[in-house]
């Protein structure tokens, strides 16, 4: 019931955000919701079924890429765009996976890490189709059928864009939440704690741990779509493995036992990130320390300070 | 001879390289018995439950169960058929509640495992049949205590009562009461059998070196000795034949 209370206060929260804060916060409010439905994937694969994926920047970049190839070849609706990176990013999964979910521990993480590098190496050299190593633009899509190209681009971002993005994170997290509790997520959890348990029991864990990929890189590919309007470009940096190592550190740092916890870890990460670019210019100096603190300290993660971690 | 023996074995030899761990075993179940098998260690028992239990393929003869070839078809397939099995070392879902442990073996058995968008919660028939199951093993009480939290004995239980969850025809205890107080080995043993009566289960092959356990239980003992079938007999007649006592058992004082 408390945990209730807490979810509507944070999205009314979230929903009058614009109204009260600068267009520049409202603006880093965006890259944090698609990174939250990318994480509310990666976390069904990391805390729920017990795999750590080093590439899933490689379904993030397919989403963000799928926006820029489709903008720039007339096809501006979001909802196609989204739903064509969704199909995407599931037929990519579909395949690399079938690898993959072969393997565990480091060589599951291994194996994606090398699928990214591929995509990565693949964006940086088929320039005519990608723009190489300076990436592509994304125009502004148009959202449920509206054509805002009469905004100015920072009131279509914090406004409408900003709620459409709040509306597909929203829409993401209560799929997920269904997943999770749902008989295929208790399958999930029985793989991740004892897989020859989970075996004897009749889960069958090479496809359980491929359906888990497949979906969590539509998660991915979603989000990834969200990440380029905003900027207005989309680079190979997406795609590249410390991008994916970016995904695992926030869902470090908001805990992956719960699950809101990846989600909370995007939104620090994203403003902590800011406020320290804003002070010096080695955040990254500052947010190892941060990461070996938690791996050491805290193995919940924000979560498991704010609230007891959540199994189920 | 049994009519239509449920698990057959016929002639099975597994070899590793050069060395033979099973060599020309034979050995059927009926509907309604308890088997157990013994052997002292290195005898081939463990090889002998991973070639029953489908996990390895024999090099030569078959494994049938149900009429139907079982070689190296692995752990899923062979719930599937009606097989379930319990470990020596105890498996358990750490992270798990013993009704959760339970509720997957159900959600297993039933089918449900692709159902993404189903509440496992609002599942009355998943939670009933799965508290069922606790209850026969003397677990209700503590259907949402994490398994990890679990007393050794209790994540014994836990694991044996999985496996009875999905409601087997048959089922392979490997070492049911290893790790299990010497003091609580029968009520334990009590306890399975009451639950295998319960849940209609057809036969039980366990894998057992306390003896009185053995001899208390079983209606048929095969004693395995270095790969092959030392003796198949009743308790009795085992008991009757000084070669298999002096290798297998060793005489009491």
């Amino acid at each position: 019931m408390r945990g209730r209370l807490i979810l509507a206060g944070v999205l009314a929260g979230l929903i009058a955000l614009p109204l009260v804060l600068s267009p520049y916060r409202v603006l880093l409010m965006l890259p944090f919701m698609a990174y939250g439905v990318i994480l509310l994937g990666l976390n069904l694969l990391f805390g729920y079924t017990g795999l750590v994926s080093f590439g899933h920047a490689l379904f993030v970049g397919m989403g963000a890429y799928t926006a820029a190839v489709l903008t720039s070849h007339g096809v501006r609706s979001l909802e196609a765009i989204v739903l064509l990176a969704a199909a995407l990013g599931a037929l990519a999964a579909a395949l690399v996976g079938v690898l993959c979910v072969r393997y565990v521990k480091i060589y599951f993480g291994m194996l994606t890490l090398a699928f990214g590098m591929v995509f990565y190496t693949f964006l940086l050299k088929f320039y005519r189709l990608t723009g190489g190593d300076e990436g592509m633009p994304v125009l502004r899509p148009v959202l449920l059928g509206l054509n805002l190209d009469g905004m100015s681009k920072t009131a279509f971002l914090v406004g409408p864009y900003y709620y459409y993005c709040l509306g597909v994170l929203v829409l993401a997290a209560a799929i997920m939440w269904r997943i999770v509790h749902s008989p295929f997520g208790l399958c999930l959890r029985t793989i991740r704690d004892n897989p020859t348990k989970a075996e004897a029991l009749g889960v069958s864990v090479t496809r359980y741990r491929w359906y888990a990929f497949v979906i969590s890189a539509v998660f991915a590919a979603v989000g990834g779509a969200l990440l380029g309007p905003p900027t207005g470009n989309v680079d190979p940096t997406l795609a590249y493995w410390t991008h994916s190592g970016n995904l695992v550190f926030m869902v470090l740092l908001g805990g992956f036992a719960s699950f809101f916890g990846p989600v909370l870890g995007a939104f620090v990460f994203i403003f902590l990130q800011d406020a320290v670019m804003s002070v010096v210019p080695y955040w990254r100096l500052v947010f190892g320390a941060i990461l070996a603190a938690i791996v050491i300290f805290a193995p919940g993660g924000l979560m498991g300070f704010l609230a007891r971690p959540r199994p189920s | 001879m049994i009519a239509s023996p449920l698990l057959d074995a016929r002639d099975v030899r597994k070899l590793y390289g050069d060395f033979c761990a099973l060599d020309g075993v034979s050995l059927s179940v009926g509907p309604g018995e308890f088997v157990s098998i013994i052997g002292p260690n290195g005898a081939g028992k463990s090889t002998l439950i991973n070639v029953l239990t489908g996990v390895l393929a024999p090099s030569g003869g078959h494994v049938r169960f149900k009429g139907q070839d079982i070689g190296g078809i692995g752990p899923v397939a062979l719930t599937r058929l009606g097989m379930a099995r319990s470990f020596q070392l105890v498996q358990i879902f750490p992270d798990l509640t013993v009704l959760e442990t339970l509720q997957a073996a159900v959600v297993s058995r039933r089918g449900h495992g692709l159902r993404l968008f189903a509440s496992l919660r609002s599942d009355r028939q998943t939670e009933t049949e799965a508290l069922e199951v606790a209850g026969l093993f003397g677990l209700a009480d503590r259907a949402h205590r994490r398994a990890r939290e679990l007393p050794q004995g209790d994540k014994k239980l836990l694991d044996v009562a999985s496996a009875f969850a999905l409601r087997p025809e048959i089922i392979l205890l490997d070492e049911p009461t290893s790790g299990v107080s010497t003091a609580d080995k029968h009520a334990v043993m009590e306890i399975m059998v009451g639950a295998a009566r319960q849940i209609g289960l057809h036969a039980i092959i366990q894998v057992e070196h306390d003896m009185d356990i053995v001899f208390g239980y079983s209606d048929r003992i095969v004693a395995l000795h270095q790969g092959k079938v030392l003796a198949d007999a009743t308790p009795a007649g085992i008991r009757a034949d000084a070669h298999v006592v002096d290798t297998v058992i060793g005489r009491k004082r």
